[in-house]
């Protein structure tokens, strides 16, 4: 701007437009260097989320998988008798599978000594879960069965060589000689790995069983909490911007709400779980843990989001489009609800989707109002029960997990990491897809 | 001045008042730009706004259909009767108003949907069209008096913003008489346009001037010539002077009309 009101030096006339004079070195050479600050950023980015995703998967992945013990045999009629004969029947059963164990193993040709108490160990209390199946199942004697049983979380960790053979303390839980049984039988080919459906199932345990701790519940927890966040805050956030934007007069008042709905938007989220203690449990008496009330926490949260974006959004629709309603004879509301609306939906679902990601991805207001993790024991029955009986959410559940002593929870919290980032790349997906289908680029 | 005087131009027979404005001032916060503005426009008469730029004339048009209540800043003193009423009045409904007066807009501003949809929107919503049949013959006969029918007949369902500049304002123009207004206000309908789709506008406003009042902003001075009975020259806010079209363009009674119009100020 400057440079226009000072008189410009004469310009040399007739210099060859071949060669670049110094100014212009100059401004290419700034450029040139402003780019490369930008590649670097993004490298530097890049390099981060390349190391996030690559810890949370390395540390995460093995909570989705097992170690189970597979054998496969059959049950003769004499054997089932025999062992229903006996005084003390489950040991009986597990006694036929120590022998149908030795038997495979050996025909492998390795030799290890197994016996019930160590198979006990290593596997729990097999003869029951046996007896249990022959008895339900009187059909499958005499037939061929696949049995898979998972084994102790400790014989996991000896695996994946977390737990090393000095630290085994004989008598204690595993004895020296059960490692020689695990490594014949990972020899054998019947300790594998195999995927846990319990982990996505499943419903948090107590601290001494971090094996069969599954994320199920919490992640029902968290879809019915995004109900409430989505229908109420999508209407409310939306009609509160459309008034504010295109009907509310310009003045003082309109002015002070729209500065405490930005304020609003900073708050720390765990002031918004003080709030949900204190009005929705204390006073208004509803149930504590209950995902009602998270869900209407989260709204509070996620309101001044959907506010913002969507009026922005609607700010950004040219008011040339209102003149041309408003110029044939539309209302105020058809001109909004006819052009305006649809110009803006793009951005107002972009703004919802990343307003419930932030709600879904939410672990402070949660734990306030006692959604934490052990409470999600069990499975909700209906609509009543999801919103109303206790229940966490993903974050809540993994923050539970990570703060138990016992390492193997540790496992699930990153387990439970990757299934919560699954959901917000699923919304974030859903986010794109709903944006390509109403944008309209014309 | 001879080369404005157009013989072949079907006098007007002054016909009765449309719209009566007394006493008019508007300010944009401090800005006066309106300043006690007199006028009193025809019935089936075509009245051109001419002036130097900022001069006021989109605002004292955009009065007349109070567009500008959309405005905040903007605020209108005086009064403005159509037909003998107060368009000011708190009983009338600005939407009723503005079905009744139609605009077109100094920049064309098709909305963001086909052709088609951008000249029925009107009829729709004023419930002119009784059956689908009925909207298709409305549309084509709008999109025939905008001068654009043979350009897009073949793609009504294309989007409206895909065309050019000029064949977005002659859509603007369908959009503006689907409507069937009383008066039709059109702010430099012709600025975008190449003389052919100018020639078939000024055909459209000679037309309308049948069954309208017809008020038209332009900067072309020959436009207003051609088209127009009676023109008023706007200068900072005022009304200089208003008059018969011919005699502005022959015998200006003010030396700033006569400067204006013979190019000396602009
Ligand atoms: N929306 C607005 N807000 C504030 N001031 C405005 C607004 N619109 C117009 N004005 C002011 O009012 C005055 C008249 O503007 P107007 O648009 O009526 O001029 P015009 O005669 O139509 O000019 P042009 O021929 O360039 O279109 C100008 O000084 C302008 O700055
Ligand atoms: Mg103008």
């Amino acid at each position: 701007m400057t440079d226009a009101t000072v008189t410009p030096p004469m310009r040399a006339k007739g210099k060859s437009l071949m060669a670049d004079d110094a100014r212009t070195q100059k401004r290419n050479a700034a450029e040139r260097r402003f780019k490369a600050y930008g590649i670097i950023a993004i490298l530097v980015g890049l390099s981060f989320l390349v190391f996030l995703a690559t810890s949370i998967l390395r540390n995460g992945i093995p909570a989705f998988t097992q170690t189970v013990v597979q054998v496969e045999f059959t049950l003769t009629q004499e054997e089932f008798d025999a062992a229903e004969g006996t005084l003390l029947k489950t040991s009986a059963y597990t006694d036929v599978f120590v022998s149908k164990l030795t038997e495979q193993v050996s025909a492998q040709g390795l030799d290890v000594e197994v016996d019930g108490k160590a198979v006990e160990r290593l596997l729990g209390k097999v003869g029951g879960d046996l007896r249990e199946f022959y008895k339900e199942n009187p059909d499958q004697i005499g037939q061929p069965a696949q049995f898979q049983l998972a084994a102790a979380s400790r014989v996991e960790r000896y695996l994946q060589g977390k737990l090393t053979r000095d630290m085994v303390v004989d008598g204690r839980f595993l004895e020296k000689t059960d490692l020689d049984i695990v490594d014949a039988l990972v020899d054998a080919g019947i300790i594998t790995s195999a995927f846990d459906w319990n982990f996505i199932t499943g419903t948090d345990t107590g601290v001494d069983n971090p094996g069969g701790a599954g994320i199920g519940a919490s992640v029902i927890g968290s879809f019915f909490m995004m109900l409430v966040v989505l229908f109420l805050s999508l209407p409310i956030g939306v009609a509160a911007s459309i008034y504010l934007e295109e009907f509310a007069p310009k003045n003082r008042f309109t002015d002070l709400i729209e500065v405490n709905i930005s304020n609003l938007a900073a708050v720390p989220s765990i002031v918004f779980g003080i709030l949900g203690l204190a009005v929705f449990i204390q006073f208004a008496h509803l149930p504590q843990s209950a995902p009602l009330v998270g869900g209407l926490v989260l709204t509070l949260m996620t309101l001044p989001t959907i506010v913002i974006s969507t009026r922005a959004s609607l700010k950004a629709v040219p008011p040339s489009i209102r003149d041309a309603a408003l110029g044939v004879g539309a209302s105020k509301m058809q001109s909004v609800f006819h052009h305006v609306l649809p110009l803006a939906m793009p951005g107002i679902l972009t703004g919802t989707i990343i307003g419930l990601a932030q709600a879904l991805g939410e672990t402070a207001p949660l734990l306030l109002i006692g959604m934490v993790g052990f409470v999600a024991r069990e499975y909700p029955d209906g609509l009543a029960s999801g919103l109303l009986d206790p229940n966490s959410a993903m974050p809540a559940q993994i923050y539970t997990w990570a703060a138990r002593s016992d390492e193997a929870f540790f496992e699930k919290a990153w387990g439970g990491i990757i299934v919560l980032l699954l959901f917000l790349m699923t919304m974030n997906i859903i986010a794109i897809i709903l944006r390509r289908r109403f944008e309209r680029r014309w | 001045m001879d080369d404005y005087y157009t013989t072949d131009r079907k006098m007007s027979t002054m016909q009765d008042t449309k719209i009566a404005a007394s006493g008019v001032q508007v300010y944009y916060a401090d800005n006066h730009a309106i300043k006690d503005v007199n006028v009193d426009i025809g019935d089936k008469t075509v009245t051109a706004f001419i002036g130097p730029s900022g001069c006021g004339k989109s605002t004292f048009l955009r009065c007349l259909n109070r567009m500008n209540d959309t405005i905040d800043i903007c605020r209108v003193e005086g009064d403005i009767k159509i037909d003998g009423e107060d368009i000011y009045d708190k009983k009338v409904d600005p939407v009723q108003l503005r079905a009744k007066v139609g605009m077109v807009f100094q920049k064309p501003n098709p909305f963001p949907k086909s052709i088609y949809d951008n000249v029925a929107y009107g009829p729709k919503i004023h419930g002119l069209a009784s059956s689908k049949a009925d909207l298709d013959n409305i549309v084509e006969k709008a999109l025939r008096r905008g001068a654009i029918w043979d350009e897009v007949k073949d793609r009504l369902h294309a989007p409206g913003t895909g065309l050019s500049g000029g064949q977005q304002q002659r859509l603007c123009i369908a959009r503006a008489v689907a409507t069937e207004p009383e008066v039709l206000l059109m702010d430099e309908p012709c600025s975008a346009l190449d003389p052919i789709a100018t020639a078939q506008v000024e055909e459209l406003i000679d037309e309308l001037r049948q069954n309208y009042a017809v008020v038209i902003v332009t900067h072309s001075m020959q436009q207003a010539a051609r088209v127009s009975q009676k023109t008023a020259f706007f200068h900072l806010g005022n009304l200089v002077e208003y008059d018969d079209t011919d005699t502005i363009f022959t015998n200006p009674k003010d030396p700033r009309t006569e400067s204006y119009i013979s190019g000396r100020i602009g």
